[in-house]
């Protein structure tokens, strides 16, 4: 079974070009809502097409050949692994989302549970040219038009909003009017940035940092009001890192400007991509992706809207 | 040419002259052999497509490189700030070593301990206790920023270097000349301001000019606190467009800095052993 997947995922070049020249700070657009929204659809159109049985396909498993170790699917995690996605640093019990999901699509793709085997890198790793030490890096890696230049991604796993987490003692309203006003901060390797720098605006220059932790450290010693992440995160650092930090508020889902698609990064050109949308498609179409969200992932319909 | 004075060249100057001619063509040769052999080499490497794209991809390059320049602002702004404070209180530490009356002995030892400690400690480590630590005391908006505690962590250690070759200088004067200076009626102080330091200061500029090369690419180091200067804003377009290529027009503005100022280090340098030969 092949898809004729990437052959329709972008007729939407010339947009991103007009959206790059009446361009931010960045003089990079998040504007990909259309593209994402192709996507969606192509692999909703794909599930429905495919049975319960995905990954037997004329008498052998899609994976076979494929991966990196014969029989395994190799999966990178970050080096720390962060809350909620992977639970204690631990991806190897299967606790947290993203662990959860890795063994799912695993066990769908045919492949029992021992023989997923985890490995660490960072950003740079995962998109530096040459050969790669995983099959697939689930690392809330947002797909971007920009990235799938240089490496693949498979159909979105989850779809997470941005979110507003600020700092104790910090009173602002959900709108963007009093967002504007605040002290920013953000991960500055995340589509976070051009989020923060296209839709909010601050009025200040915001300060960018390496990785989560550097954010609340910041948030701590008082150097920043407020940080842009994705929801699940924002939640967990509000809850559990930062002494009574909030999370003030989302972003609509249906903005132009789309929620960040998570996807699973793959070498470009990788043959198991298709293997793994597949497995993807009838996770989510027999609702099992659900369940794991809702396992894993803290119910955030407590969050207001921003307007 | 064999023949003597023929040219008004001796016999002697001929044969130096030819080989001049024949190390600078043999020079050129390896140079040539050497640069073909890189640039047919290298194209040719199984990879170099994909290290192409990713690190010499002048779309990328083309869309990055005006907001890296405008971050290189923000290095030459913190650079302008320290330096001055680096070289105030790298003098003051290298005074404090070098003071010789026995009361004020506690100042030797708090000098040498502070060289010991901020030399000793990498300065990213010095960057983030100071720059996450003290803020975390519950300093008010704005002496909070990490503009200010960064820079401090900065100038903190690298005055300690400085302090080291201030000393060196100092030391580099002659005792004669302190004891000449003193049966001259100086005071102590006066010898200091106006016989020692003035040289120390000389002979060690060249030295300096290194430290302040190191200095101005070491102000990227704030950017793991915060501060948007050119190497996180490199980094922002790295992740965004998954490419490295904002990171090599980062070190292009580096060097377009860095190398005219190493090569005015080194005229100083050659300038200074001529007239001490």
């Amino acid at each position: 079974m092949r898809f004729a997947y990437s052959e329709n995922e972008c007729q939407c070049d010339q947009h991103w070009l007009d959206s790059a020249a009446n361009s931010s700070i960045l003089g990079l657009n998040a504007t990909h809502g259309e593209f994402l929204r192709m996507k969606l659809l192509t692999t909703a159109a794909m599930a429905l097409a495919i049975s319960a049985t995905t990954a037997l396909a004329g008498g052998h498993l899609c994976y076979e050949g494929k991966t990196l170790t014969e029989g395994k699917l190799t999966v990178a995690t970050g080096n720390p692994a962060y809350y909620p996605w992977v639970h204690n640093d631990a991806p190897e019990s299967g606790e947290g989302f993203e662990a959860a999901v890795a063994y799912a699509v695993a066990e769908e793709m045919g492949l029992t549970s021992e023989n997923v085997v985890w490995v660490r890198t960072s950003f740079d790793e995962a998109i530096q040219p040459g050969a790669k030490n995983f099959d697939v890096n689930m690392q809330q890696y947002s797909i971007t038009e920009d990235r799938e230049k240089v490496v693949d991604f498979s159909a979105p796993y989850y779809s997470a909003p941005m979110a507003v987490m600020v700092a104790p003692g910090v009173t602002t309203e959900a709108t963007m009017a009093s967002l504007k006003e605040l002290k920013w901060g953000a991960v500055g390797t995340t589509t976070a940035v051009p989020k923060l720098m296209n839709d909010i605006q601050p009025s200040s220059d915001p300060l960018l940092y390496g990785d989560t932790a550097d954010v609340t450290a910041a948030m701590q010693a008082g150097q920043i009001d407020a940080a842009l992440f994705d929801l699940p995160t924002a939640l967990f650092l509000s809850a559990v890192m930062v002494e009574g930090a909030s999370v003030v508020g989302q972003f609509p889902a249906d903005e132009a400007e789309n929620p960040d698609h998570f996807g699973m990064l793959m070498e470009e050109g990788n043959a198991l991509k298709e293997c793994v949308d597949a497995a993807l498609a009838s996770l989510s179409a027999s609702g099992a992706l659900g369940e794991i969200e809702a396992k894993w992932l803290q119910d955030a319909t407590g969050v207001p809207l921003i307007k | 040419m064999n023949k003597p004075n023929a040219a008004g060249m001796t016999r002697r100057q001929a044969f130096e002259a030819r080989q001049r001619l024949r190390s600078a063509v043999i020079a050129a040769t390896s140079t040539v052999v050497v640069a073909s052999a890189i640039i047919w080499a290298v194209p040719r490497a199984p990879g170099w497509e994909k290290v192409q794209a990713s690190f010499f991809n002048a779309e990328v390059f083309a869309r990055s490189f005006p907001k890296l320049l405008d971050a290189f602002l923000i290095n030459i702004m913190i650079f302008a700030w320290c330096a001055p404070a680096i070289a105030i209180l790298g003098l003051l530490i290298a005074l404090a070593r070098d003071v010789r009356a026995p009361a004020l002995y506690p100042l030797r030892i708090l000098g040498a301990a502070y060289t010991d400690i901020f030399r000793g400690v990498p300065v990213i480590l010095t960057v983030y206790l100071i720059g996450f630590g003290i803020p975390g005391l519950g300093l008010p908006r704005p002496w909070n920023s990490p503009y200010i505690w960064g820079s401090l962590a900065l100038i903190l250690t690298y005055a300690a270097y400085v302090a080291e070759i201030f000393r060196s200088g100092i030391d580099s004067v002659h005792e004669s000349q302190r004891a000449a200076a003193r049966s001259l009626g100086l005071s102590e102080r006066q010898v200091m301001r106006d016989v020692v330091l003035p040289q120390a200061i000389r002979r060690v500029v060249p030295s300096q000019m290194n430290m302040l090369i190191a200095l101005q690419k070491d102000v990227s180091l704030l950017s793991f606190i915060g501060p948007v200067e050119i190497f996180r804003q490199a980094g922002v377009f790295k992740s965004l467009l998954a490419n490295f290529t904002p990171y090599v027009g980062a070190a292009l503005i580096f060097l377009a800095v860095t190398i005219p100022a190493t090569r005015y280090a080194d005229y100083l340098m050659a300038k200074q052993a001529r007239e001490r030969s």
